[in-house]
């Protein structure tokens, strides 16, 4: 979504005298980025991160695999964290829609009390408390946060369908359950899919934190490579591979709730119902997430 | 619950290193993000090209990433701060990212018409951003802003494992000291609900002083 411009209330529709102005401000601009770029680069080749003993290791086939099977690590953490975490935000918004009130108390503690909590410290406290192996940990840690977020996502998502389709189902004879499978959730679902995926975007750049508990991730594989002294500690030029790869998976993801957010806004199905994307840990009365 | 009672100074550096990481890394988001959403805004291509690439790379980085590249990266070009200002520039940089959005959100919820007809009450540029847009984007960005920091407040604890003195590491020497780990994790759970809970506070003030009645 690029804004021109001309989109917000802040400029008039430039004439021909300001867009040359704005060219050269853009020309001036440009330059100094590229100075900077130009900077970077200059300092990293002053450095010598550019020497061949630094890059070599990639060129081996064991350190390939120890990058992949960190890779692996770090994806195989985000499907079972993504899996789990959409079954326990499924039965949390269960019961925060519940008809009985002990229910639905229970189900707001866990709720806000898991929102409110660094994830970092469900995963130590897993870790270090329960002494319970990396990957479980930071499962749980994971499930336990997104898993309270997508609870929030998908009870906003089912309050958000217009209210006349589940008394029009009630009217109809149909029981709670019927109302919420055949009625409620099929129509919610599309709405909530682009915060879905954007929560999902949040599990798997915190598969990262298993980093910091010893997992044996994609930063943890970066870390053994960039220890080595043969290779002249290729710290950099770990970073420089690393990063890009990590980041391009985030953008991938992201890039799918913002085609299925575009999806949405165009079809006829969903044109009423917006669910705003999941924030973390609201605690303002009054905001989105808490209505 | 000695635990507490008999660590109060250790959990107190904890709980005064979290509130420090918090409130420096704000300061840094809020400048560079008010600074970044200018750029996405601007009429200038090159800018807004920039402020997109950095709002679009910063939001899907994972912060543990950015805390190794910027705490043990930055280091090999001689760079050599505290540790304490490395975490405030990785959480600072990283939270500008979000900011940066809220603001601009903020800045595109004000109507067209409010522009149009401040600029043809003969207003310059400056008057119309400073006292016509800019305090109307204000009232609609508070709650983004308060969410975003108090997921910045969540986020230092990661600052915790990259020996910066803050409250999630407390649990290391209470664990050596051997004290009953659970309950250290309780009053380190209690310390992140005060630092959040205040933050909200803040914010809920902020938003009943001057947000837009809904």
């Amino acid at each position: 979504m690029t804004t021109t411009a001309s989109a917000t209330a802040l400029y008039d529709v430039p004439g021909p005298h300001a867009r040359r102005r704005h060219r050269l401000y853009g020309a001036i601009g440009g330059l100094v980025i590229l100075g900077i770029v130009a900077g970077v680069v200059l300092l990293l080749v002053d450095t010598g991160q550019f020497t061949a003993a630094k890059w070599r290791p990639f060129t081996y086939v064991g350190i390939q695999e120890l990058l992949l099977r960190g890779l692996g690590n770090t994806l195989r953490a985000f499907g079972m964290a993504a899996v789990l975490s959409l079954a326990l935000g499924a039965v949390l918004a269960c019961g925060r829609l519940s008809e009985h009130r002990a229910v639905r108390w229970v189900a707001t503690l866990v709720v806000e009390f898991f929102r409110a909590m660094p994830v970092l410290v469900m995963i130590f406290f897993v870790f270090v408390a329960l002494k319970v192996q990396p990957l479980p940990a930071l499962v749980t840690g994971l499930t336990l946060y997104n898993g309270s977020v997508l609870a929030e996502v998908f009870r906003t998502g089912v309050n958000s369908v217009d209210r006349g389709q589940g008394e029009a189902a009630y009217s109809l004879g149909m029981h709670k359950t019927q109302v919420m499978t055949h009625v409620l959730v099929p129509q919610a679902l599309r709405a909530m899919l682009p915060a879905i995926i954007s929560q999902l975007v949040v599990a798997l750049k915190d598969t990262s934190l298993g980093f910091l508990i010893t997992y044996e991730e994609f930063l943890h594989a970066g870390k053994l490579i960039a220890g080595n002294l043969d290779y002249d500690l290729p710290f950099i030029p770990v970073v420089m591979i690393i990063s890009p790869i990590y980041i391009g998976l985030c953008m991938l993801l992201s890039r799918l709730a913002t085609l299925a957010a575009r999806h949405q806004r165009r079809s006829v199905k969903t044109e009423t119902d917006k669910v705003a994307p999941a924030e973390p840990g609201t605690l303002l009365p009054g905001t989105g997430a808490h209505p | 619950m000695n635990v507490l009672t008999d660590n109060l100074s250790l959990y107190g550096r904890g709980l005064l290193g979290t509130v420090q990481l918090t409130v420096y890394s704000s300061l840094l988001a809020l400048a560079l993000g008010f600074l970044m959403a200018a750029f996405r805004v601007a009429p200038v291509a090159s800018l807004r090209a920039f402020g997109t690439a950095w709002v679009t790379v910063l939001r899907n980085t994972p912060l543990t990433l950015l805390f190794f590249a910027v705490l043990l990266g930055l280091p090999r070009f001689g760079l050599v701060l505290p540790f304490q200002l490395f975490a405030v520039l990785a959480l600072g940089c990283y939270t500008s990212a979000f900011i940066c959005e809220a603001l601009r959100s903020g800045i595109n919820t004000v109507p067209t018409g409010q522009g149009e007809a401040a600029r043809s009450l003969g207003m310059t540029f400056s008057q119309t951003l400073g006292t016509v847009v800019l305090p109307q984007a204000f009232r609609t960005v508070i709650p983004p802003i308060g969410s975003t920091l108090i997921a910045l407040a969540k986020n230092s604890a990661i600052a915790g494992s990259f020996s910066v003195t803050e409250l999630l590491g407390t649990y290391k020497p209470l664990n050596e000291l051997g004290y009953s780990i659970i309950w250290s994790f309780v009053w380190i759970a209690v310390g992140y609900l005060i630092v959040t809970l205040s933050i909200s506070a803040l914010f809920n003030v902020l938003e009943r002083r001057w947000g837009v009645p809904r």
